[in-house]
């Protein structure tokens, strides 16, 4: 059987994957993957929890997580589109205008 | 011991793809490595018995919103990163700044092993307590989801709802009148 910290290990390394990819990205579509891959880590925490502690709750949990992420991606994308139509980049540097 | 060989090779998968998602710089390919980690990661949901959760990551993951970048991706015929797009002039674009960000996430995979290795109790094997015909049951599932969790339920369908409305506001061009 596989212990429970490997299961953590690697939600942990996915979670790290996934701040990289934030702080190292310079294209907006990358770095909600990188948003992606951190929820992901996430759910893989609360499954191996639940299945330690004989509970669903973590199952129930992922799938809240899961439509969350629906809408943040539907809204996020809507949100890059329009950044793209003002101006013709998706790199984040790019939208300094708030900035000074 | 294929179980455990399972468990490796699957994770192994998951946190390569993960890394070739933030590695190189076509988004295209980003997405497609996304879609296979997702693979991956409902691969170890199952050998977890949450064969729930493994259909709805493929579904809903890897099948709604992976095909919803994936449209975007192609809609915006998005540009490869381009390396030289740097400015250079500012202090805080310089790429250290870049380094500074992925020793940040190395330190924090380094703490999440360390306080994982201090934490005792969790060395045993995962499948500790609890009978498996309850926990991989979908129809005990949904009776829990409709009953104790029913009013987060009918939160989240609000909140698709309104997730719905904002996509089509904000994406709509400036002179369209609805």
């Amino acid at each position: 059987m596989i212990p429970l910290s490997h299961y953590l290990i690697v939600s942990a390394v996915l979670f790290a994957i996934g701040t990289a990819g934030v702080f190292l990205r310079r294209n907006l579509i990358t770095i909600l993957l990188s948003i992606e891959i951190m929820l992901n880590a996430v759910n893989l925490t609360f499954i191996a929890f639940g299945r330690q502690h004989g509970s669903l709750d973590g199952q129930i949990i992922v799938f809240f997580v899961m439509t969350v992420a629906a809408a943040e991606a539907a809204v996020g994308l809507a949100i890059v589109i329009g950044l793209y139509r003002h101006r013709e980049s998706l790199n984040p540097d790019t939208f300094a205008s708030l900035k000074w | 011991m294929p179980e455990t060989l399972i468990f490796y090779a699957l994770s192994g998968l998951a946190i390569g793809a993960s890394a070739l998602v933030i590695g190189q710089r076509n988004p295209m390919y980003s997405v497609l490595m996304l879609i296979a980690s997702f693979g991956a990661l409902a691969g170890l949901y199952i050998q977890l018995d949450a064969p729930f959760a493994a259909v709805a990551q493929i579904i809903i993951y890897a099948g709604a919103i992976m095909v919803l970048f994936l449209f975007v991706v192609m809609l915006l015929n998005a540009p490869t990163e381009d390396g030289a797009e740097w400015d250079r002039s500012h202090p805080l674009r310089q790429p250290a700044v870049a380094r500074f960000g992925g020793m940040l996430a190395l330190l924090l995979v380094v703490q999440l092993a360390w306080a994982l290795l201090r934490a005792g109790g969790l060395s045993g094997p995962v499948a500790g307590q609890g009978d498996v015909a309850v926990v991989s049951s979908v129809r005990e599932l949904g009776r829990v989801l409709f009953t104790d969790y029913v009013f987060a339920f009918e939160a989240t369908s609000i909140l698709i709802l309104v997730a719905m409305v904002g996509a089509v506001v904000l994406a709509r061009r400036e002179g369209d009148r609805p």
